[in-house]
């Protein structure tokens, strides 16, 4: 029993405090926090374009959409980041945790485009006629009456898109951003512990989508409410 | 004040209008029966373009379709429609369902809007649901405020789109007897009904479609008690 505390504590000691390693944690998961609320912010905006896009008469922007769609989907992320940091953004002398939110958010804005584009479809198919019977322009009649109804059915989706996100950004590493994964590994690097580390990593990654989680239980219920 | 000239309309390759010729004149009230299928939603909603008719014309008020094309928005400004699904804006108050479309695209005044909507319905029987969902409402109810929503366009027809099929028996009565107060006020109305009761009574018109066209019409009295083609008198057979 005591060989056990002590080499508990001697876990903890080498992995956390030595060297002030929590550091490593509580900056790795800034950045990965970060690099999700900006990969999330730039993955939305892609995505409802992308979504108007596919949804739209524009046959070539409809085309163009479904390409982005199919081979964002089609492809792996880490596949993706590195693609976009050495061969896009890599010669440019941008920080990578731009580079890596650009990556991110290209990546998410296809899973939310397809979302969004659920969300628009499943307002029936009345609510669009009775708008334009009445006179208003298509444009109008989205903004006014066929949005505000498919935001009730995105939003659960799109939160939990963004719980989804914050796990896939674990990759990050593959082009040496500094998020929690990586700072795990280099930890382990420096105490040849293969378990400690990354016990504290998935531990804190489990905390932040069981709040997140229990958010987005919270924002389901409040939108029940309102039906 | 409507004038349809050789309408057709395709469904890919399913023909469902095949000509169809009439007019409708200002604060005439014509009621359009018929099998399923016969068309005559299709062809209601050809009058506002809701369908786009593959071929024909349909002029209203002098103004020939490829015109009202590149102003479609204003025409159906003038085009009233009742759904028979309602189609209330769910996310919205009964008020704010009837003073969206007066507000946003006549330039209406908020003050002006709602004193209008409160007119409107008490007009029709329901003075004190203002600021009520649909969702608390019952489907008569839906339906009067549907149509207190066309009204509050002020528009010069009103299309009504089996505006009774989807109500409980009990609530039939209430919604057809705001279309026929409706109707005595002046109103020109394209009513397509299983109603057989109301189109005679209210309608100055009957209108028989069959298989895409308008088999027979008539004046009321004379097309249902004295229908004179085979069809007509099968399809009343079944219905009266």
């Amino acid at each position: 029993m005591d060989s056990v505390i002590k080499s508990l504590s001697d876990a903890i000691y080498y992995n956390l405090i030595r060297e002030q390693r929590y550091m490593q944690f509580i900056q790795g998961l800034g950045i990965s926090l970060q690099l999700t609320l900006y990969a999330a912010v730039l993955g939305t905006i892609i995505g409802l374009f992308m979504a108007l896009a596919k949804l739209g008469r524009i046959k070539w922007l409809q085309g163009l959409a479904t390409l982005y769609v199919d081979v964002i989907r089609g492809t792996p992320a880490v596949v993706q980041l590195v693609l976009i940091y050495y061969a896009i953004l890599g010669s440019s002398n941008l920080p990578k945790i731009v580079v890596a939110s650009v990556a991110f958010g290209i990546n998410s804005g296809a899973y939310v485009c397809e979302l969004i584009r659920a969300g628009i479809l499943a307002v029936d198919r009345g609510q669009m006629e009775a708008a334009r019977s009445l006179g208003f322009s298509y444009s109008h009649s989205m903004i006014y009456i066929i949005i505000p109804q498919a935001i009730k059915n995105i939003l659960p989706a799109l939160a939990n898109e963004f719980i989804v996100l914050l796990k896939e950004t674990a990759i990050a590493g593959y082009i040496a951003l500094d998020d929690l994964t990586r700072a795990g590994n280099i930890v382990r690097g420096r105490t040849f512990d293969a378990y400690t580390p990354f016990i504290v990593v998935a531990l804190i990654y489990l905390y932040i989508t069981t709040i997140l989680t229990w958010l987005l239980n919270k924002l389901e219920g409040r939108l029940r409410e309102s039906d | 004040m409507i004038e349809v000239v050789n309408l057709h309309k395709y469904f890919g390759m399913l023909q469902v209008l095949k000509g169809v010729n009439t007019r409708i004149k200002k604060q005439e009230v014509v009621c359009v029966i018929g099998a399923s299928g016969s068309g005559k939603s299709t062809f209601l909603r050809c009058l506002n373009l809701l369908e786009e008719p593959t071929s024909g014309e349909i002029i209203i008020d002098g103004i020939p379709l490829v015109e009202q094309r590149k102003d479609i928005n204003r025409l159906r400004q003038k085009v009233g429609m009742v759904f028979q699904q309602f189609n209330l804006f769910p996310h919205m108050t009964v008020m704010e369902n009837i003073t969206l479309a007066p507000m946003k695209l006549k330039g209406m005044s908020k003050v002006e809007a709602h004193d209008k909507a409160r007119d409107l319905l008490s007009k029709v029987g329901l003075p004190d649901k203002d600021n009520e969902y649909p969702n608390r409402l019952s489907g008569g109810q839906k339906q009067r405020v549907a149509i207190a929503r066309a009204l509050a366009m002020d528009p010069e027809v009103m299309l009504f789109d089996e505006p009774t099929s989807a109500l409980d028996p009990e609530m039939v009565g209430e919604v057809l007897n705001v279309m026929k107060q409706l109707a005595n006020e002046g109103m020109t109305m394209v009513v397509v009904t299983h109603e057989m009761g109301f189109a005679k009574e209210v309608g100055d018109r009957i209108m028989f479609m069959d298989e895409g066209i308008i088999y027979e019409e008539g004046a009321p009295q004379e097309l249902f008690d004295n229908p004179q083609r085979d069809r007509t008198r099968e399809f009343l057979g079944k219905v009266l």
